[in-house]
């Protein structure tokens, strides 16, 4: 087995959402509860689930850009929460992000080349290397020296996302976070950022930590495979076995979700009621989704247990014994 | 097919004036749709598949935008020249529109059974209570839990998956004979999405409508579609059954897209085979065909010449020099 890279243990996060002036709603938003996890050198960890489950949020817990409210993240042994200050410097070389949204995510006053070049000055032993090192960057990502040159505006979506990505390789990063990297971009073009990432992983040696809500890009990209639900890891194991033997239900009824591109599979089954009532906090999370849930799911809230070599999953009927 | 097809339209040129130049982004369509049938309109984004469907509903913002020449009939009669009032009693009643983020084609500040009431009183003779009775049989047929408290509720109060049942409530309200649905599941999560389509596919049956059905995901495609057009660059570059095209794509943007595509079955160990390149920008088209720089197969009378839509055999078409 390779070598762990960064460990997540007892990892939880709430946000407070404050009721605004009148006070009422006021509440809390439980975003990351009890990950445990960890990430190994060299491999793409697919985090996978639906929208507002907590995968961004891990995400940002696992670069320091959040502080947890329980738990701790180890990269290379250390807590990443309390390190001293010359240490979240070399932390911060080597973990970094590609943003979801090429849009967003640059700075439209700058121009590619400059884009590019911050990170390396910033951290540069030799300034005079610096533009050198930004131009072979830049061709590494498939952007030309002219390009350089051109604002963000000038680019299309998928350029502007390898200009993102030429950022994150910059400082050589051991780690790369990438957030929903394909999902703002078109088909056609999809294929090419897929197709590059794997690519620099091969030439750099990177790890990363794949978040999508895209079950068959993480399916591509991914060594092993993390299914999120409201918070919580309900399944871990594999990209094979993920796919060949899922074990948990909310894994089940996602591989029936997606729309398969080919006209002659099984169409959309009956058209359900959607049960939108807020789970129970005591029992399992998924109970009220559940196509296959039992009573006592009701009260018993399922922790990851290992019922095969590498393998974990969060339910209890998977779980003989109880 | 002796019956008149629902809707056809001829020759669609829907432009936009800006100070950069006029942008077609409709560029001379042709289409037919039958009663009863599933038509999946496919395309990148800009590719002009929502002007499309904005101008068939006449809701092209104008200026900058608007018709420049074609028609629409929709059972005989041509939706452009149709005044304001006869256009408003189409739209909504014989043809109505789901749009992809339910969130703003809401009111916000309306009880969400009142915002569908209104739709049915605009149409139908009938009292509001009686209108009222009507949504709640409608929530509930859209499969909206406690339908009756739901009818008081605000948008904000609701799920993404929720609204997006009541933009179809809405839609289906007066059984229209057409409905023209604009990624309807785009900003959803996949459980959400295979509801939301296993719920329009089940209406679409049950009421004879016919739906035009525009997406970018050929997932949703497969799954939905009996006929598909493929646009390009404002133009329709491929037309077939969905099944045809999805075994033997002809077009080589349509064989691009569809081994672009990283599947359950897809080996992660190769590289997934790309379409290069970019699309073209609308100000600055090329001459001859607007694939001719991402098309593995150009030819020099590609650089030439726009190629015309082609039936290189019965119940297909093709925009592509490759088939002449």
């Amino acid at each position: 087995m390779r070598d762990v890279l960064m460990e997540i243990r007892g990892l939880s996060k709430t946000f407070h959402v404050s009721g605004g002036w009148t006070r009422r709603g006021a509440r809390e938003v439980r975003a990351v509860r009890d990950v445990t996890l960890s990430i190994r050198a060299g491999e793409t960890l697919g985090l996978v689930g639906e929208s507002g489950c907590g995968k961004s949020t891990l995400g940002r817990l696992c670069l320091a850009l959040e502080k947890p409210t329980s738990g701790e993240v180890r990269f290379e042994g250390r807590n990443i929460f309390t390190l001293t200050k010359p240490k979240r410097k070399a932390f911060r070389r080597a973990v970094q992000l590609v943003f979801q949204d090429p849009y967003a995510s640059l700075n439209p006053r700058r121009t590619a080349g400059q884009t590019v070049m911050e990170p390396l000055l910033l951290h540069a032993t030799d300034p005079r290397l610096v533009p050198e090192n930004t131009r072979s960057i830049m061709r590494t990502v498939g952007l030309s020296e002219e390009q350089a040159q051109r604002y963000p505006h000038e680019f299309s979506g998928g350029q502007r996302q390898r200009i993102g990505i030429a950022r994150a390789i910059a400082l050589k990063p051991k780690l790369i976070v990438a957030d929903e990297p394909v999902s703002a971009l078109d088909v056609s073009i999809q294929a090419q950022i897929l197709n590059l990432m794997k690519q620099l992983q091969r030439d750099f040696g990177l790890t990363y930590l794949f978040i999508t809500h895209d079950f068959s890009v993480v399916r591509y990209m991914s060594d092993r495979i993390a299914v999120m639900y409201l918070g919580r890891i309900v399944e871990l194991a594999s990209n094979k076995a993920i796919f060949a033997n899922p074990l948990h239900p909310y894994t089940r009824l996602l591989h029936r979700a997606i729309p398969v591109p080919d006209p002659r599979a099984k169409r959309p089954g009956q058209p359900a009621e959607i049960d939108d009532h807020p789970p129970s906090e005591e029992g399992c999370l998924f109970y009220p989704r559940c196509p296959e849930r039992l009573d006592r799911c009701r009260e018993w809230h399922p922790t990851l247990f290992e019922p095969e070599a590498d393998h974990r999953v969060a339910c209890i009927r998977k779980k003989g014994s109880l | 097919m002796t019956a008149p097809p629902l809707l056809e339209i001829n020759d669609l040129r829907t432009v936009f004036d800006t100070p950069a130049g006029t942008v077609r982004a409709v560029d001379g369509v042709d289409l037919v749709l039958g009663r009863r049938e599933t038509l999946a309109v496919v395309g990148e984004s800009g590719c002009g598949k929502t002007v499309l469907a904005l101008s068939v509903m006449r809701l092209v913002p104008t200026p900058p935008g608007r018709i420049a020449s074609g028609s629409v009939l929709f059972r005989g009669e041509n939706l452009l020249a149709l005044d304001r009032k006869r256009l408003q009693d189409l739209r909504g009643d014989r043809i109505s529109m789901i749009f992809q983020e339910p969130m703003t084609s809401l009111n916000p500040v309306f009880r969400v059974g009142d915002q569908v009431a209104e739709l049915i009183l605009r149409h139908r003779k009938t009292t509001r209570r009686q209108a009222l009775d009507e949504v709640a049989g409608l929530f509930h047929r859209v499969g909206i839990s406690e339908a009756d408290q739901r009818l008081r509720a605000y948008p904000h109060q609701l799920s993404g998956g929720l609204r997006q049942r009541i933009m179809i409530a809405m839609a289906v309200a007066c059984r229209p004979d057409l409905i023209l649905a604009d990624e309807p599941t785009t900003a959803m999560d996949v459980t959400i999405q295979s509801q939301i389509l296993a719920l329009l596919d089940q209406l679409k049956r049950e009421m004879g409508t016919s739906l035009i059905l525009i997406t970018h995901d050929l997932g949703v495609v497969a799954q939905m579609a009996e006929r598909v057009i493929v646009m390009y660059a404002g133009k329709v570059v491929e037309e077939a059954p969905a099944e045809v095209m999805f075994d033997t794509p002809r077009h080589p943007y349509t064989q691009g897209l569809l081994a672009s595509l990283p599947r359950l079955g897809t080996d992660p160990a190769t590289p997934l085979p790309i379409i290069p390149g970019q699309v073209p920008s609308l100000y600055d088209l090329p001459r001859g065909c607007r694939f001719q720089d991402r098309c593995p197969d150009v030819r020099p009378v590609c650089r030439q010449e726009e190629p015309a839509l082609l039936t290189p055999s019965p119940g297909g078409t093709v925009r592509c020099w490759n088939y002449a």
